[in-house]
């Protein structure tokens, strides 16, 4: 799979996952758990799978612990993550969507997504959808009473199908839908508007129209990127 | 005071202004929010031009890859400032690094600047230190400007009236490539705090209960402008603590309007506007306030002379208490959701309900990080401790946020009282903050920190952490527990 190397690879395009179902049954999931620390020390994007949910999923001797939902074999290769209320809050490490992506998931389901966490998963090709607090509570007991639940999540007609359930709508903004379903690569789309970027540069410098003065009115007075630090 | 004149362009909408007519009242974010956008897609997200770029060593090197492969460049180098802070160590510089990776990650981003042409604050330097705590050091951060860094905390920022936000790697590649941003226009939301606090409650306590009030998602979409007496009343270390930790109430930016404590702050520091500049920044910022009637989609206003020293108990900011009160119990809360995220958290906390605040032991205590080590802090902290020791058992800490912080702490002999307590005082760094470096909690280990995070294993795998105020945690660090520093002062 190719994953969003911003520019160079487009992102994988996204229409519909269908796929398993995992359960993480925890509110307020940090980014600290989703991927502790002492994993973003690497410099590539792939290959964070194998730290997901990391110190929920081993003990402290590396040993799986078998209580954890990912290891449990009944979950074994979901692609769709169920989760609580404010998902991915904390740290905006972007380690957090590569490890979900990685590991095989396509889509998150919650009641809420901390705001950075929510912008990361489009960057990256992850569907993140927000549905109510009871259709979330509704699918978590789908999931638990029936082994390997499924659910297929159709981005174009935004919604999602599973058996045993009436159609779930959900919403998603007119652009972050277009990238996903395009595969957008959001630095080349943002480069159309060169133009505008241009001009504001120079309607920011040429005249007082704009706030604020940010480094001196002129240009040229701005240090030098070659200073010596 | 904005006129929108939309000139259609291939579909995009391009909004210029003037500031001479004044119409709509607009909140500072609204301002500020103005001035930066570029172009809109229809119904979709605002294209904002960054100011400042600030880069660091561990949210990075994604991000220069993906520029190289796809053969682009760095659009403003000049606007572009990188240091190395994250996962440093924080004792002797000029030992080699131990953790190989880690000196790989700081070695990709000297190349990484060096390449594109991007100043570096170096792991020597004198400029060095948290991203957060040298951007208004040197003047970098100011009034009405757009900024962005790969780190959540880069709401500190917004303590200057700047509208600051946080960002993912690939975002950072974006910036770079383009110097902009996709934003979706986040809501306003007012906290207005008044009254007067009491002496031994500090900007922390402030802002540890607000998130208590509103909770960790409840600025969620927002951007909190705080105002009122109070914040009027603070110095700008201490803006910068509250508006830190706005991101821990979920917001998107928090913000303060500037004023003159704010000028004299910016004032003389080293890429600051000097002369007539200055003047004219100060002067255009006169009208960096939100109007009045300017329309927020929520308000809250706190009593600050209610405010006690807090202490937080659990997983998350917002599980926090006075520190006359006890642990709570799940059962004081009536959903299943809460009860069983209180469960969880007294559990990895190895806590009991019902027990006083005041009664918890701990065996760390870590004064640091962006929310809490700037001179101020640790001028505080060291008055708490002057000629006292640090409690037998316990090891305590002190790493300043940046070096410009400890070479002014040391010209103020603040390192002596530290050391003479039985304190540790270490380099600059993020350091135990979030423990990416050599500075970790032990499994089960008890700590009293001034850092903005006390999640599952955030200090170390197995870490126990708790939120507290400079002064508070200087106060622990002597009794062995938490103690109402009220009582101390
Ligand atoms: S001190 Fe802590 S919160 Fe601040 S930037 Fe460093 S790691 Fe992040």
């Amino acid at each position: 799979m190719d994953i969003g190397y911003g520019g160079y690879f487009l992102l994988e395009p996204f229409k519909i996952v269908t796929g398993m179902v995992a359960p993480i049954d925890r509110v307020n999931v940090d980014t600290d758990q989703i991927v502790p620390k002492q994993f973003l020390k690497l410099t590539q994007r792939t290959g964070y799978g194998q730290y997901l949910f990391y110190d929920w999923r081993y003990d402290s001797q590396g040993n799986p612990r078998n209580e954890f939902v990912l290891n449990q074999p009944r979950y074994h290769g979901s692609k769709v993550l169920l989760a609580r209320a404010n998902f991915g809050s904390g740290s905006s490490r972007e380690h957090a969507v590569w490890a979900i992506l990685d590991y095989g998931f396509r889509v998150v389901i919650a009641p809420s997504f901390s705001d950075i966490f929510y912008n990361n998963c489009l960057q990256n090709g992850v569907l993140p959808v927000s549905l109510s607090y009871e259709k979330v509570e509704s699918l978590f007991r789908k999931v638990y009473s029936v082994d390997g639940y499924y659910l297929t999540v159709n981005l174009e007609e935004q919604s999602i199908t599973g058996p045993e359930i009436e159609l779930i709508p959900f919403d998603i903004e007119p652009f972050p839908r277009k990238k996903l379903l395009e595969g957008l690569d959001e630095v080349a789309w943002t480069l159309q508007h060169e133009t505008h970027i241009t001009e504001y540069e120079t309607r920011r410098w040429d005249s007082d129209q704009v706030l604020p003065v940010s480094h001196g009115r002129n240009k040229k007075e701005q240090m030098s990127a070659s200073d010596q630090f | 005071m904005t006129v929108r004149i939309d000139q259609r362009r291939n579909g995009y909408t391009l909004i210029t202004k003037s500031l001479e007519l004044d119409l709509m009242p607009q909140t500072l974010f609204e301002k500020i929010w103005d001035s930066h956008l570029v172009c809109e897609e229809e119904e979709g997200p605002t294209l904002l031009y960054v100011d400042r770029h600030l880069v660091h060593e561990v949210t990075s090197p994604q991000a220069f890859d993906g520029l190289r492969l796809s053969g682009r460049t760095v659009r403003r180098p000049d606007l572009t400032f990188a240091t190395m802070d994250h996962n440093i160590p924080t004792e002797d510089r000029y030992l080699p690094i131990q953790d190989s990776i880690s000196a790989e990650q700081m070695e990709a981003l000297r190349r990484n600047c060096n390449e594109f042409g991007i100043t570096l604050f170096d792991l020597l330097s004198s400029y060095q230190g948290i991203v957060h705590v040298i951007g208004p050091e040197l003047g970098l951060t100011l009034p009405g400007q757009m900024i962005v860094c790969g780190d959540s905390h880069t709401s500190t920022h917004g303590a200057f009236g700047s509208l600051a936000f946080g960002i993912g790697t690939s975002e950072v590649e974006h910036v770079l490539a383009t110097q902009c941003i996709w934003q979706r226009r986040p809501m306003n939301f007012a906290i207005e705090v008044t009254g007067k606090r009491q002496i031994g409650v500090t900007a922390k306590d402030v802002i540890l209960s607000i998130i208590r009030e509103i909770g960790t998602a409840g600025a969620s979409g927002t951007v909190l402008e705080y105002r009122g007496e109070s914040i009027r009343k603070m110095s700008m270390e201490e803006r910068m603590t509250i508006c830190n930790m706005s991101i821990e109430a979920g917001a998107r930016a928090g913000i303060i309007a500037p004023d003159n404590t704010t000028f004299r702050y910016v004032s003389g520091r080293r890429f600051s506007p000097k002369g007539k500049d200055f003047d004219y920044m100060v002067d255009r910022c006169k009208e960096l306030s939100s109007d009045p009637g300017a329309r927020f989609d929520r308000m809250v206003t706190m009593d600050s002379s209610k405010i006690t020293p807090q202490v937080t108990w659990g997983t998350n900011p917002g599980m926090v208490t006075d520190v006359t009160g006890t642990i709570p119990s799940p059962e004081d809360f009536s959903d299943a959701e809460s009860m069983n995220a209180v469960k969880n958290a007294l559990e990895y906390m190895n806590l009991q309900p019902g027990t006083l605040i005041t009664e918890v032991k701990i065996d760390r205590v870590f004064i640091g990080s962006c929310t809490n080590a700037r001179i101020e802090d640790l001028d505080a902290a060291s008055r708490i401790i002057r000629g006292k020791r640090v409690a037998p058992g316990v090891s305590a800490m002190v790493v300043p946020g940046s070096k410009a912080v400890k070479v002014e702490a040391e010209r103020r002999s603040l390192d002596l009282v530290f050391k003479e307590a039985g304190f540790e005082w270490r380099e600059s760094g993020c350091s135990m903050c979030l423990g990416m470096n050599p500075d970790v909690l032990q499994p089960g280990e008890r700590c009293a920190s001034t850092s903005n995070r006390n999640f599952e294993g955030r200090q170390g795998r197995g870490g126990r952490t708790h939120l507290v105020s400079p002064l508070m945690a200087a106060a622990a660090a002597i009794n062995g527990h938490f103690v109402d520093v009220r009582e101390w002062i």
